[in-house]
């Protein structure tokens, strides 16, 4: 046997890294934009943010909470309300709040839906407008204060770049790479979690723990997010990125990967583009780089985007109609004196209507139609490739029935297979014997 | 008398206050094939829920190999409903199978080669190798289900649960399916099976439980699986099946129907 498990993977991830912190580096490098030392310092603080989010919003994609996460940020801002109250315009003590109201959020979100009848998007529902109605009453009231100007806390709102200071980008560079420590300890079972719920209980993985940190780790970068993105907005930052990886990988790690530079890409252009203009806000301009990456894969992704399953759907739709085209002109040859008669091209119109030109067109560059008068009929090969086409039609009706009788190791066989070609000559003679003498 | 493989006692299961799962006992010997048949709505994916601890149970105790089940969870090996998971999720058949190894390579650790070659085993038994690479979206119904009896597999478990492997599977599969059963057998594991099949019980399984709430019957199948038994597990509903369950009788000879007057 061939070693069928030596995979490609880990090369594929490794090029996505370097080919994401190139694009980064580039970007910037490249860029008319004259970096600061202010300028630097919120595109870092946006681009090692957005990472984080588009990291841990691929488990949110995946598990489809994507409320959750727009729940918890908004709950996160009567924390951010009452960190000022208590303890002034100190940025830990305001993180501090949101984490904790955010984490009081997801706990009262799980006891409302495990203890009563109401499910759980009707509890995050119910959380997100109370929590955030909270915040906005208690941001009201710190405004009629007299140190209202330098509190700003209406920032937190739509987020707002520009107050990021270097010292901030070394605390969320340093929680950054707690995360992702803590994801590569725990990525077996975020993974199995994620996928299959019920298998990890049964396997006695301590299912409701592990989830919570999953769900704790992602409080964290939206909580940090929230300067930047804003509570309004911050749940963009955390699914977009993760929806786009989806459409364009078919591994867990590469989405991962793929998701946290997509959402660095976002945090680094929003950040950057509002900090260079006045008093434009953070959020919307993230959400906005990150809508146009998602739209974009969404339109354009290989075998999941809308063009090429557009595409891929036609060219199908076009080859049946060729194949339903020979057996119409072999039909019509058969019932009218001979195998190469000539069937008259309105009648081949009339049976398979608009798409009959461009068939014919292509079946006669292929060699196996040919035109004879005002008609066409087959070629020797068409002919051929017909009665092949045939016999395989009938070999699969005898198959579909009595497979279960000629041979169960053809477990796989594919259903546009041509079984002439696939299945072993025993079995093959056995569907012929049964084809001529019935079962 | 031989080692008992499971053993159930007075299990209730009750959701809100309408019992789901009343007064069960039960006891499988070790190295059969066990049937659980019963109605919808008999409690049979509840049964192997509650008895794997997945579910809360109301009263009850359950003991496998003679010991709880945290004692023995690594003697045993799970199979769920087919429609329990995202089958669009981004990763590969051999991926899934390898999950079924997780437990054994330990907190932390990353699988390796030997896990690989485990896995693609087990995929070989399941008639899946040329699929190890293959995105689980792509998979049929009967592929998918191949693929979670592999990750079962490569569990190594003494005592195995199946919830509904034969649901929506073609004919085929199916046959492989009672292959890899069989085969289990005969190495002295113990596989419980939630059915939905009357007909093939007998030819499947040689030992049955039939359920509706509570326990009907539990015994091998050619002492416990006739007309009677199945009338109290299935009730009115049985005139859907007298032609096959008069189809039963007939094979299992030394059973008579004596519930005519």
């Amino acid at each position: 046997m061939s070693n069928p498990t030596t995979r490609p993977n880990g090369a594929t991830q490794v090029f996505l890294l370097i080919g994401g912190i190139a694009l980064l580096v580039g970007g910037i490098a490249l860029s008319p934009i004259r970096f600061d030392y202010t300028l630097i310092t919120v595109a870092l603080g946006g681009g090692i943010l957005g990472t984080l989010s588009g990291v841990l919003g691929s488990f949110s994609v995946l598990k489809r909470e994507s409320l959750l996460g727009d729940a918890l940020s908004h709950a996160a801002l009567p924390g951010v309300c009452l960190g000022f109250l208590v303890a002034g315009r100190e940025l830990p003590a305001l993180l501090i709040g949101a984490g904790l109201a955010g984490w009081l959020g997801m706990v009262l979100i799980r006891a409302i839906s495990n203890t009563t009848r109401i499910n759980e998007e009707t509890a995050m529902g119910i959380i997100l407008v109370s929590f955030f109605a909270f915040g906005i009453a208690l941001l009201s009231y710190i405004q009629q204060r007299p140190d209202a100007s330098q509190a700003g806390l209406d920032k937190f709102i739509f987020g707002q770049a520009a107050a990021m200071v270097r010292r901030d980008v070394w605390v969320i560079g340093a929680v950054g790479v707690g995360v992702c420590v803590a994801l590569l300890a725990f990525w077996k079972e975020f993974e199995l979690v994620t996928f299959d719920r019920e298998f990890a209980l049964a396997n006695g993985y301590p299912v409701r723990s592990i989830e919570l940190l999953l769900i704790s780790l992602t409080v964290v970068a939206i909580v940090l997010g929230l300067q930047l993105a804003g509570v309004v907005l911050m749940v963009g930052l955390l699914i977009a990125p993760g929806v786009a990886a989806r459409q364009l990988t078919r591994n867990l790690a590469q989405m991962v990967l793929l998701s946290g530079v997509f959402g660095g890409i976002a945090g680094t252009t929003g950040a950057v583009l509002s900090a260079l203009g006045e008093g434009l806000p953070t959020g919307p301009l993230i959400i906005l780089v990150a809508s146009a990456i998602v739209f974009t894969v969404i339109l354009f992704a290989p075998q999941r985007g809308i063009v090429w399953m557009t595409l891929q759907q036609r060219r199908h739709r076009l080859q049946l109609s060729m194949r339903h085209i020979l057996r119409d002109v072999h039909r019509y040859a058969l019932e009218h004196g001979g195998e190469r008669v000539a069937i008259p091209e309105p009648m081949l119109r009339a049976l398979r209507g608009r798409e009959a030109r461009l068939g014919v067109r292509l079946l006669e560059q292929q060699g196996l139609l040919e035109s004879l008068g005002a008609g066409w009929r087959l070629t020797a090969e068409g002919l051929q490739l017909i009665e092949r086409d045939e016999r395989n039609q009938k070999l699969w009706r005898a198959f579909r029935i009595y497979s279960l009788q000629v041979d169960t190791s053809l477990l796989n066989v594919s259903r546009d297979a041509d079984l002439t070609q696939t299945l072993p000559l025993h079995t093959l003679n056995e569907l012929e014997h049964i084809l001529e003498n019935g079962s | 008398m031989p080692n008992l493989a499971l053993k159930i006692e007075d299990l209730t299961v009750a959701y809100h206050s309408k019992p789901v799962l009343w007064d069960v006992d039960m006891s499988v010997p070790e190295g059969v094939l066990l049937a659980i048949v019963g109605p919808n709505g008999a409690g049979k994916s509840t049964l192997i829920k509650a008895a794997l601890d997945l579910i809360p149970r109301a009263a009850g105790d359950v003991r496998f190999f003679g010991q709880p089940y945290r004692a023995v969870r690594h003697q045993i090996g799970y199979v769920p409903q087919r429609g329990t998971v995202d089958w669009d999720f981004p990763t590969t058949v051999l991926n899934v199978v390898m999950m079924g190894l997780y437990d054994k390579v330990g907190w932390i650790r990353r699988v390796g080669k030997r896990e690989r070659q485990l896995a693609m085993e087990a995929l070989e038994q399941v008639s899946m190798t040329e699929f190890a690479d293959r995105q689980i979206s792509q998979l049929s119904g009967g592929q998918q289900q191949r693929t979670f009896l592999a990750r079962a597999l490569v569990q190594d478990a003494q005592l195995y649960f199946m919830d509904e492997p034969f649901a929506a599977v073609d004919a085929v599969t199916e046959r492989a399916i009672v292959a890899i059963l069989r085969q289990l057998r005969s190495r002295g594991k113990t596989v419980l099976v939630v059915h939905h099949d009357l007909q093939t019980v007998p030819e499947y399984f040689d030992w049955v439980t039939l359920l509706n709430v509570e326990v009907i019957a539990n015994g091998a199948v050619g002492e416990v699986f006739n007309v009677e038994n199945l009338s109290r597990a299935y009730g009115g509903k049985m005139t859907v099946f007298d032609n096959q369950t008069t189809a039963f009788t007939t094979e299992l000879s030394d059973v008579k129907p004596n519930n005519a007057p």
